[in-house]
């Protein structure tokens, strides 16, 4: 088992905070919320691969075929979901912020302090 | 009778499928009418199974062979049916509470709104009854979308937009984070059930790096939406400008659930031997909780726009909720779930009361409002009863549950006395300036977010609106009941007793072992508790008649604590990265 993906997952996390933390544009933010939840992603996957396997579908290979987790793949999906209600949600949320504040910097949103 | 503990989420699911599907073609109080409904017969089914005890359901027939399940179970227990029924009858108050409330439904489409609050309700229950880690996941991320889609419901106003975009962002990076520790178990146990990866953990020797890694990424999903500092600079701007009746939800049940969940994969996950040590558990709860409920109660004090002043408070007691469960026996348990019930009808009927005013006045602004309240009395008095029950005055439920939860060390009782009397004290301050009209108007020179919301309602009619003020007032009545029927205190205990069980979970679950709940002493009033609650009452008075008289010094050494708040998405990522950092550095701390 390799420490490699793992580490690819931790980074592209820490790379979508990053983002995210400097971010002087807020459709650009919320991309980088989708990089910070590819992590998962590739986490998920890197857990369920097994050297050598096959995809887990059994209709042209043997029942005693070496295959990957179908479990973590099935995560995966979900996850994407959940991804493209979240990210589709945000953005109408910018496109309100770009109409009613005139700007998408959130340098500029002063409206909620203290 | 396990059979139907899907439909407490399936019910809300279809109520709100059938709104979306035909609200155009409905009129409006048909599809009101049909959410109100959909909501009630979820918070009866859910009483029914908690009365006949736990409920397991293996969704689709997939039940363990050998110990073995590919399915996804729910399980009812009695702390997550209790909530289940807490949400699904606060979502029926709020629906009765919003009844007619907002000036149209948007597009002609009077189906949205109540769509939207059953969908909020099916997360809540979902993420209270489920017994898998990948669905709390799901769930999670379901009411957390609703959230945001709830809070910036207004989509036609400036602030509503933002607070939700705040809300969004760190509660889809906590959400992320749960899932990479979640990835971890898996990687690690092969399982995704809560009571599998307890069982697993069990086995394994001692705890080791990938174990500590997955509960701390985990914890850090639950904590954002139990708004923990650092993780809790969303909460106040959603609170601000989410619609009144959402705030009554946000605050009453959600915010709660995050600190239900931390919680429930603690003791159901977590305790085992293989698991993360007890004592490092309960130093991470009680740092959190002490700088939680501080950090809370000051900014509290500090605002003088009303719903953001209740924000905090909120904030605040969560803080204490954490402290609760850092003891860890059943007896703190026990206290923490009498408390989150009295403290959901006490903040709800707050919010509710906050909405008459802003219905009348047009504004939550407690200088703008100074003296205007003087001819809504009956307001005036649900506020300063709300303020009470806040500060802890016996015997609301709230005040049963902080004596129970405070008791386990010589100390706590200074940090819930102090922190209750700042929270309610400030409630009542706004009582005494608004309803009384009493001192002069407040003024500050700091930047901070001042009260001139637009009104959410129809125009306002002459008398005051019937149905806000019988719904705030019932929700009082709920509050007091939770502190003065002894029977509910009992109930609570016991399940308290069963939540605290790590190896009686997974009986349960996997072994479909269903012994009663292990017996223990009923915990009721003591006379230094209701001491501690009087106590607390009182000071929360004398701070709000100082304060009328101006006899406290000014805000300026809380500026430096405002300034953080400073409303920027980028600066709470970066808090919650930080987070991240202190819970680990606050499991692997070095003992002794």
């Amino acid at each position: 088992m390799s420490v490699f993906p793992y580490a690819v997952a931790g980074w592209i996390f820490l790379v979508g905070v990053y983002g995210l933390a400097t971010s002087r544009n807020l459709v650009h933010a919320v991309g980088c919320l989708s990089v910070a939840q590819s992590a998962t992603y590739v986490l998920l996957l890197a857990v369920g691969y097994r050297r050598g396997g096959t995809a887990p579908v059994f209709s042209d290979t043997p029942t005693t075929a070496s295959v990957v987790d179908p479990v973590v793949q099935a995560l995966a999906l979900t996850d994407v979901v959940v991804g493209a209600t979240v990210t589709a949600l945000l953005l109408a949320l910018v496109v309100q912020t770009a109409k009613r504040h005139g700007t998408t910097d959130p340098d500029e949103l002063h409206e909620l302090k203290g | 009778m396990d059979r139907f503990l899907p439909l407490v989420v399936a019910v809300p699911l279809l109520g709100a499928a059938l709104l979306v599907g035909a609200g155009r073609r409905m009129p409006r109080i048909v599809a009101e009418s049909v959410g109100c409904l959909c909501a009630a017969c979820t918070a009866g089914l859910a009483l029914v199974l908690l009365a006949r005890g736990t409920a397991v359901s293996w969704v689709g027939g997939w039940e363990p062979y050998h110990g073995h399940s590919v399915g996804i179970v729910l399980v009812g227990d009695r702390v997550g049916l209790g909530l289940a029924a807490l949400t699904s009858l606060l979502v029926t108050a709020v629906l009765v509470y919003s009844w007619h409330y907002f000036d149209e439904p948007p597009r002609g489409h009077a189906g949205a709104y109540p769509a939207l609050v059953l969908l909020f309700q099916a997360g809540m229950c979902g993420f209270a009854v489920t017994g898998d880690l990948f669905d709390a996941f799901v769930f999670f991320e379901l009411m957390g979308v609703v959230g945001y889609a709830l809070t910036g419901y207004r989509v036609e106003e400036a602030r509503p937009v933002q607070g939700a975009l705040a809300f969004g962002f760190v509660n889809s990076l906590g959400g992320y984070a749960s899932l990479l520790g979640v990835g971890l178990l898996y990687a690690r146990t092969g399982e995704l059930g809560m009571a599998q990866v307890g069982r697993q953990l069990d086995a394994a020797p001692r705890r080791d790096a990938l174990v500590v890694a997955a509960f701390v990424l985990v914890l850090t999903g639950f904590l954002v939406k139990a708004a923990a500092v650092p993780f809790h600079f969303w909460l106040p701007d959603a609170h601000a400008v989410a619609p009144t009746p959402v705030c009554m939800l946000l605050s009453g049940v959600m915010v709660e659930l995050g600190v239900y969940g931390a919680a429930r994969v603690h003791f159901t996950v977590f305790a085992g031997p293989g698991g993360v040590p007890a004592e490092d558990v309960r130093r991470l709860f009680l740092v959190l909780g002490v700088a939680t409920a501080l950090v809370g109660a000051a900014m509290c004090w500090q605002q003088r726009h009303v719903k953001r002043l209740l924000a905090f408070s909120t904030v605040s007691h969560t803080g204490l909720f954490l402290v609760g469960l850092a003891a860890g026996t059943a007896e703190s348990v026990s206290g923490v779930c009498l408390y989150v019930l009295g403290h959901a009808g006490a903040k709800a009927a707050l919010f509710a009361s906050t909405g008459v005013l802003l219905d009348r006045h047009g504004s939550v602004d407690e200088c703008e409002l100074h003296g205007r309240g003087r001819d809504m009395r009956g307001v005036g008095v649900l506020f300063a009863v709300g303020a009470f029950a806040l500060a802890g005055l016996p015997p609301f439920g709230t005040a049963l549950g902080k004596a129970l939860a405070e008791e386990h060390s010589p100390w706590l009782p200074v940090v819930f006395v102090l922190v209750s009397a700042v929270t309610g004290g400030a409630v009542l301050r706004v009582t005494a300036h608004v309803f009384l009209g009493a001192g002069q108007a407040p003024r500050t020179t700091q930047p901070e977010t001042r009260g001139d919301e637009e009104p959410e309602t129809e125009e306002p009619a002459w008398r005051l609106p019937r149905p806000m003020i019988a719904v705030a007032g019932l929700l009082l009545a709920g509050a007091l009941a939770v502190g003065a029927v002894p029977a509910l205190a009992e109930e609570v205990g016991a399940a308290a007793r069963a939540f605290t069980d790590h190896a009686g979970y997974a009986a349960v679950v996997l072994d479909g072992r269903r012994g009663a709940a292990p017996p223990g002493p009923a915990a009721w009033w003591t006379p230094t508790g209701a001491g501690l609650g009087l106590l607390s009452a009182a000071l929360a008075t004398g701070l709000a008649a100082l304060a009328v008289r101006r006899a406290l010094p000014t805000g300026r050494w809380s500026a430096p604590l405002r300034r953080l708040h400073s409303g920027h998405v980028g600066d709470y990522v970066v808090w919650t990265a930080a987070g991240i950092g202190l819970l680990s550095a606050l499991v692997l701390w070095p003992v002794g």
